[in-house]
């Protein structure tokens, strides 16, 4: 695991999920798996989050939720899809209401799956997630230092 | 008169952790209407029973909720059980019994969880988030699986529990009784907890008959009203009376809730002492024909399924009613007059779970 500039906070959103998943994100937070450890916080904010974690496949109603979402959290920032609905649509992929994995709405950079999604291969996801943001923040500042300059 | 202000509410807000939208007409602090918006979360999956073969669908059933799971499950197998006339072995309707009841014990402990969060009460989330976790366990032991475990089929259960897991059942549910005690006394003793509960939200018994309240919501009001006394499963054989509060507020909610854990740790207790030895599922041949409905009470309250086949192996119609579309009205009667900081708090008490709503 890459050494953490600062405490990525981490936003929750059920885009059309069973709950199944849910519930298993929430227990990341609690005593048993403790993602806190990590300096992560849960937080309902996402103008303060640089984790987005999606559960759920995307339908016609929270698709533009997740738009907006994502769009109000700063740069850099790291999507993961959390359970196979999330990854590709899952059982629900031939449900009329369901257009398919949160990637056909934003870009995604971790999936992980299962269904529901045990809270270690949530943890695993989240830690690689972890590394994708470091690299992301130091090309982020890097660009910046050449705006600067320019 | 104040002026009026429209405040949204959701689909994402920290307290929630599923989307639903209410707008919020409010006057200076108070709430004078609450309008609700969903279908956030809503995915079709009824329509799915006309493409999927009639015993593939209970996978998709158990998956309208991943905290009810089994429940759903279970009611869409004894819909299409009483369609084809099929009795199931007395074992499977035990282990049916104990695995539903466990998740009963599961869903009201994360519950209790989710209401010490939205009160601010952070070490009690965590502590009875981390006993639910010995539940989990269980499940994960007799099943495979934490969340959703799939072991229903039409015709029985999949899996079989031999005497070592039955008792092993049984030491957990004894030990988890006793470290409910202190976190249970913590919800019902507390000075802090019992002011921002008490008086909350009051759901009077005929206003709940008439909003058609069900399950711990409408007990909490004094109705004793519990589907399990059709002795659907196992129910006729064990010994059980419906839990009441008469206040019909918040903290009578999360009252009765504290003491069905109780009662279920003792309904799994009578079931692994009275299960009988015997097959767990019987072969089932043909395609149903013919339609069935069935009440079940689900952790959230009662729950109606509705099959009708056609004879052929795809089923015609699936229709499920779940226990918290009936308790969005009368929530949205409690919410007209309470403080707008109650409202996250009051919208937890319904123990709402949109993805059966919606499904």
């Amino acid at each position: 695991m890459a050494k953490l500039a600062k405490s990525p906070w981490l936003l929750h959103y059920d885009a059309s999920s069973c709950n199944g998943c849910d519930i298993e994100v929430l227990d990341c937070t609690t005593p048993r798996y403790d993602i806190e450890r990590f300096g992560i916080i849960n937080t309902g904010d996402p103008f303060q989050a640089d984790i987005l974690l999606i559960t759920g496949g995307i339908n016609n109603q929270c698709e533009s939720v997740v738009r907006q979402l994502y769009s109000q959290m700063p740069d850099p920032k790291v999507v993961v899809a959390v359970g196979i609905c999330a990854c590709t649509g899952g059982v629900f992929k031939d449900c009329y209401n369901i257009k398919g994995g949160v990637d056909t709405v934003i870009p995604v950079d971790v999936y992980v799956p299962g269904c529901a999604a045990r809270p270690q291969a949530i943890i695993d996801g989240v830690v690689k997630a972890l590394e994708i943001l470091e690299q992301k923040r130091e090309a982020y500042s890097e660009k910046q230092e050449q705006k600067g300059r320019a | 008169m104040a002026k009026q202000s429209i405040v949204p509410f959701g689909p994402q807000h920290p307290v929630l952790p599923e989307p639903i939208h209410l707008d919020l007409v409010l006057e200076d602090e108070v709430v004078v209407k609450a309008v609700p918006s969903i279908g956030f979360v809503h995915r079709g999956l009824e329509k799915l029973v006309e493409t999927k073969d009639y015993k593939d669908y209970v996978y998709i059933a158990e998956r309208v909720c991943g905290i009810c799971s089994f429940g759903h499950g279970m009611g869409y197998c004894q819909c299409l059980e009483k369609i084809m006339n099929i009795e199931i072995p007395r074992r499977a309707a035990y282990l049916r019994t104990i695995w539903v009841e466990m998740s009963r014990v599961h869903s009201h402990l994360l519950w209790l969880g989710l209401l010490a969060d939205a009160m601010g009460f952070e070490s009690l989330f965590m502590q009875c988030w981390r006993l639910r976790e010995k539940i989990l366990d269980m499940f994960d032991a007799t099943t495979g699986g934490r969340i959703i475990f799939s072991v229903n089929c039409v015709g029985g259960v999949l899996k079989d529990m031999d005497t070592g897991m039955l008792l092993k059942i049984v030491d957990t549910v004894n030990e988890m009784e006793k470290e409910l005690r202190p976190i249970a006394e913590a919800f019902l003793r507390d000075l802090s907890v019992g002011t921002r509960l008490h008086g909350l939200g009051i759901l009077k018994p005929d206003q709940a008959r008439l909003m058609g309240a069900v399950g711990p919501m409408l007990r909490a009001s004094g109705v004793a009203y519990d589907t399990r006394l059709l002795g659907y499963a196992a129910y006729n054989d064990l010994d059980f009376e419906p839990i009441t509060a008469a206040e019909g507020d918040s903290f009578a909610r999360c009252e009765v809730r504290i003491h069905e854990i109780y009662q279920s740790f003792s309904l799994i207790r009578q079931a692994v002492e009275k299960i009988p030895e015997g097959p767990i599922c019987v072969p089932v041949k043909g395609n149903p024909n013919g339609e069935h409905f069935m009440r079940i009470e689900q952790p959230r309250g009662e729950a109606i399924y509705y099959v009708k086949a056609n004879g052929t192996k795809f089923v015609e119609r699936f229709r499920l009613r779940t226990p918290t579309t009936n308790n969005i009205p009368p929530m949205l009667d409690m919410l007209k007059g309470c403080q707008l900081a109650d409202v996250p708090l009051l919208i937890l008490t319904i123990d709402p779970c949109i993805s059966c709503t919606e499904r």
